[in-house]
């Protein structure tokens, strides 16, 4: 193990993940949404449940080829995937498979607190300096860039909304407890409600199309 | 000239599929390159399978159909992942090529391979075989079938019998 003193106190990062959650998902539009496991899926929820938003609670490392997949199913429609650090950290390969498909319509957002915060508030690599940012650009992203401060995070919130993507984003948040607010747990209905909301009531019907 | 791999991509045009995600594979050789080169099929290459379970979960959620082609010790890799098929009620058609079964060389390709069927069953998959060439289209195109219209994940385990066995003899 490094030595504690090189892990960075996150606790002193000024953006607190709520109000992260809610500036990004303001106003929101048609925006289709993906929700990593654990902290990000009650984030997204506390800023309002919504059917287009699909919140994991489980697939670790799954949530941003989930959002690979939608964006190139929707290419007419912005997505937004927003996860954890620790959940990103399971999917590093996935940076490198989004960056070869070049989606213009895809956005990575990860709230770094340094911390896996569903299992005890353990750190994880980024306290140690990994540089989740830094991999996404290494990888290809056209936009990647590290979020610490409230106004960069406007600056980030309008090229998410407007520009060419790959995009991503590693938003520094600080690392605290805070009350759940849980979506809807059951998979099947989680799906059928994007889907029934996206794409009609023949999506989700037994005869429908796919 | 007209093999299996053919008869495989017509399958898979025919079920509607335009999101194709694959882990480089020899066994899968012709099929990824027929599917690069369509126009209507999205190819995406993986740097690990579990990526492409969750891939296709997006496909699905955005009114796409797809597949995962891959080998079979890739199987192992899916496992976790593929508890969003079982909860989320997701189609997922795979194709797997076989090692470690039918002449294999290579004693590290044993393990996942002679475990591969059990596995995917364990993880909720149903199990097809396909040993002979003349059967590759419409044993893919009813394991699509099963998948896209049950909303279950399917796996077509492509035998090394139907494939040939690899050898460093080339």
């Amino acid at each position: 193990m490094p030595d504690s003193r090189t892990v960075s106190i996150s606790e002193q990062f000024p953006l607190r993940r709520r109000e992260v959650a809610k500036a990004l998902l303001a106003e929101r539009g048609d925006l289709l949404v993906i929700a990593g496991l654990g902290s990000t899926a009650w984030d997204v929820t506390a800023a309002g449940d919504h059917p287009l938003n699909f919140p994991l609670w489980g697939a670790m490392g799954g949530a941003a080829m989930i959002g690979l997949g939608l964006a190139l199913a929707q290419p007419a429609r912005r997505v937004l995937v927003i996860t954890g650090d620790g959940e990103q950290l399971m999917g590093l390969g996935s940076l490198a498979a989004i960056a070869v498909q070049r989606p213009a319509n895809l956005a990575l957002v990860v709230f770094d607190n340094e911390r896996y915060g569903e299992t005890g508030m353990q750190t994880t690599h980024t306290a140690y300096g990994a540089d989740l940012a830094g991999i996404a650009a290494a990888a290809g992203f056209r936009v990647a860039g590290t979020v610490r401060a409230p106004e960069e995070l406007e600056a980030a919130r309008q090229i998410i909304r407007t520009e060419t993507g790959p995009i991503f984003y590693a938003v520094k948040v600080r690392a605290e407890p805070l009350p759940l607010v849980l979506p809807p747990k059951d998979g099947a209905h989680l799906k059928d409600r994007f889907r029934l909301a996206l794409l009609g009531p023949d999506a989700v019907t037994a005869k429908g199309p796919s | 000239m007209s093999g299996w791999p053919e008869a495989i991509y017509s399958a898979l045009g025919e079920l509607g599929v335009s999101q194709v995600g694959y882990v480089p594979d020899a066994g899968h050789t012709r099929l990824i390159e027929l599917c690069r080169s369509d126009p209507a099929m999205r190819a995406v290459v993986l740097t690990t399978e579990e990526e492409g379970v969750a891939l296709l979960a997006g496909a699905w959620l955005g009114g796409q159909r797809g597949v995962l082609l891959m080998q079979s010790s890739g199987v192992g890799n899916c496992v976790n992942m593929l508890a969003l098929n079982q909860v989320c009620r997701l189609p997922l058609l795979m194709l797997v090529t076989m090692r470690g079964e039918w002449g294999e060389f290579n004693p590290w390709q044993l393990p996942m391979g002679q475990s591969a069927a059990d596995v995917l069953k364990i993880a909720g998959a149903v199990v097809e075989r396909l040993d002979q060439a003349e059967m590759a289209g419409e044993t893919v195109q009813a394991a699509g079938r099963i998948a896209f219209e049950g909303q279950v994940p399917v796996a077509v385990l492509l035998g090394q019998r139907l494939i040939g066995a690899k050898s460093f003899l080339r």
